[in-house]
């Protein structure tokens, strides 16, 4: 197992929340020689290391860079999306409480390159502790002078402002984040049907996660090529991978994409806890699950896992050895769904509803004989005809669970009248 | 019963609106500022934040209600927020809620004395499973033993 350390190259170091330590250890290096490039070789650089984003879509990130820079009326303005509630994601939590300075380094580097001054980090309301970390560490680089009006003795201002959200998992989701920080509920904006940025109060904006933009300063410092030396063609680099439920050593390790799903969770999980391995959703909750079968064929990279007809993520792996239910499993996260729904669309709104309805009456021996159809007819009524991808992402997880484990579902359908 | 934000509130809500270009980005900021100092967000206050956001006192209300963490009635001393979802349920958050029940004598959304459980969905927290966010503080990798001891030691 190849071990790569481009984000989590400071983790382990003591101490290295503040800022004179992580200087020792090299970071803000490349905001010193920063103001000798020219933005747009940065812009460039990034869109020739193929960076991906980390939040789950894993769109190229040089494109939407190039979006911004275009002429607009009004100014630019950078949004860093820290909502992170994605079941089995917690990644960058880690790189906030553990190398805060890297994701700062990052954003300085990023709002040079677009061209905004203003930068809104939106973390997650429930991230209390890593709130108090990530405002310090902004307080020390405005000490430093790497942050506030002239920095480094430059023209150049970058001032970033840490805003709370308040416990709502759609917000995560761009549009919904932004209408989040404009002071409304977090309902998703319908897609343009062109490439063009997000608007913050009409603000051109770009909204990258925290991982993403944790990533520039190496592609900065070291360059293209050398990111692209990880990875796979299509998927290159690497991006961290998060692994929980039944595993020995859960945790967030560091891989290269194309790294075999099942030498990760033995190498850094220490293997399945308490049984045999059932089935890993790959990539955060709303991806469909593999099953055993699946994961012995699985690499971490995009197009492998999308072979398998599930999806990369965000990386945040649940493992389930043997003993789990899968009806219950499935249940737990419809129930998750139904709660999450932002309510604008009917199909979602409702679908989520029944679902979860469903599934319940299910375990309660109470289904009609056809509810595994309804279910996956349900799925198909939430495809495709939603605002946001969501509705989707529930209908491609019944879809999984159900025909992946339909035998667990017909057992407690046994005896069930056919009326 | 009214409404005032304090004069050191009212100082900082004037220094952060210079960090956004309008005042209508101030709605979740001043009512984190209300939920934090009240434990909740009394309908009398709807009107102090529509003032400031140049919104309407129903625009306020439409936003508390979305918002899972802003609550229209106080929170109890102790707020248990149990995590329930996939991760924490494979690693024994059913055992939590067991003892929640059996020893504490709470239910869901129910308050006793100074304690009040909630059951939330994933706290991003999942590699240190089961979890429970009591007030602003997460404790992690939990057993019944280990919350027993800590909610014995708040009493
Ligand atoms: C329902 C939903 C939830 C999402 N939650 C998050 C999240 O918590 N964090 C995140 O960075 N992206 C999340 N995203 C993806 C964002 O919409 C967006 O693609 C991402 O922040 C862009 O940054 P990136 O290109 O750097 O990945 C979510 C998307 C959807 C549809
Ligand atoms: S699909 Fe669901 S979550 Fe997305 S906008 Fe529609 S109702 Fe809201
Ligand atoms: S499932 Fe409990 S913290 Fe994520």
């Amino acid at each position: 197992m190849k071990e790569v350390k481009i984000v989590s190259k400071r983790f382990d170091i003591e101490g290295i929340n503040h800022i004179k330590k992580a200087i020792e250890h090299g970071a803000y290096s490349t905001i010193h020689k920063m103001f000798d490039k020219d933005p747009k070789t940065i812009v460039d650089e990034i869109d020739k290391s193929g960076l991906r984003g980390k939040g789950g879509g894993g769109a190229p990130t040089g494109a939407k860079w190039k979006l911004m820079l275009q002429d607009f009326k009004l100014p630019k303005v950078l949004v860093i999306n820290c909502d992170e509630n994605e079941p089995g994601t917690f990644k960058d939590r880690q790189i906030i409480s553990k190398d805060p300075h890297l994701l700062i380094e990052g954003i300085i580097l990023t709002s040079y390159a677009i061209g905004a001054n203003d930068v809104y980090i939106y973390i997650r309301g429930e991230y209390h502790q890593w709130q108090n970390i990530l405002q310090k560490a902004c307080d020390e680089a405005y000490l430093q002078g790497y942050l506030g009006k002239n920095i480094l003795g430059s023209k150049y201002r970058v001032d970033i402002t840490i805003c709370k959200g308040a416990g709502a998992y759609i917000c995560g989701e761009k549009s919904a984040l932004l209408e989040s920080l404009e002071g409304k509920r977090g309902h998703p904006r319908l897609k343009p049907h062109q490439k063009e940025p997000e608007w913050y109060f009409g603000r051109p904006t770009l909204v990258n996660n925290v991982e993403t933009i944790a990533t520039v300063p190496f592609i900065v410092e070291n360059g293209a090529d050398a990111y692209k030396e990880y990875g796979t063609s299509k998927s290159p680099g690497s991006m961290l991978f998060a692994m929980s439920g039944h595993i020995n050593n859960p945790g967030v390790y560091e891989a290269e994409f194309g790294t075999s799903m099942m030498e990760y969770i033995e190498y850094y999980g220490g293997g399945i806890k308490g049984g045999n391995l059932k089935g890993v959703i790959p990539g955060g909750a709303s991806t469909p699950i593999l099953n055993a079968t699946e994961v012995a064929k699985a690499k971490l990279d995009y197009e492998s896992i999308k072979e398998l007809g599930s999806s990369l993520g965000t990386g945040g792996m649940i493992v389930m050895n043997d003993s789990v239910n899968m009806v219950e499993a499935l249940k737990n996260l419809l129930e998750f769904y139904h709660h999450e729904s932002c309510g604008q669309c009917t199909p979602c709104r409702e679908g989520t509803a029944w679902v979860d309805e469903i599934v319940e009456s299910m375990l309660r021996y109470s289904a009609s004989y056809n509810s595994i159809e309804q279910l996956l007819q349900i799925g198909q009524t939430m495809n495709g005809k939603t605002i946001c991808v969501f509705a989707p992402a529930v209908s491609g997880v019944i879809d999984g669970f159900v025909k992946k484990f339909r035998s667990e579902f017909e057992e407690y359908l046994r005896g069930v009248c056919n009326e | 019963m009214s409404f005032e934000f304090t004069k050191e509130e009212l100082e900082y809500i004037e220094e952060l609106s210079q960090r956004y270009p309008s005042p209508k980005a101030l709605m979740l900021p001043l009512l984190w500022i209300i939920q934090n100092r009240l434990k909740h967000i009394p309908t009398e206050a709807f009107k102090a934040v529509a003032d400031i956001t140049k919104t309407s006192e129903a625009q306020v209300y439409g936003v508390v209600t979305f918002y899972t963490m802003f609550t229209l009635k106080p929170t109890a001393k102790y707020h248990i927020q149990l995590c329930k979802t996939l991760s924490c349920n494979l690693c024994g958050s059913k055992e939590l809620l067991n003892l929640l029940k059996e020893r504490f004598n709470l239910l869901p959304n129910q308050q006793n004395g100074d304690f009040q459980l909630t059951l939330v969905e994933c706290l991003g927290s999942c590699g240190t499973a089961p979890v429970v966010q009591i007030n602003n503080r997460l404790y992690e990798n939990l057993t019944p033993a280990k919350l027993q001891k800590i909610l014995e030691d708040f009493s």
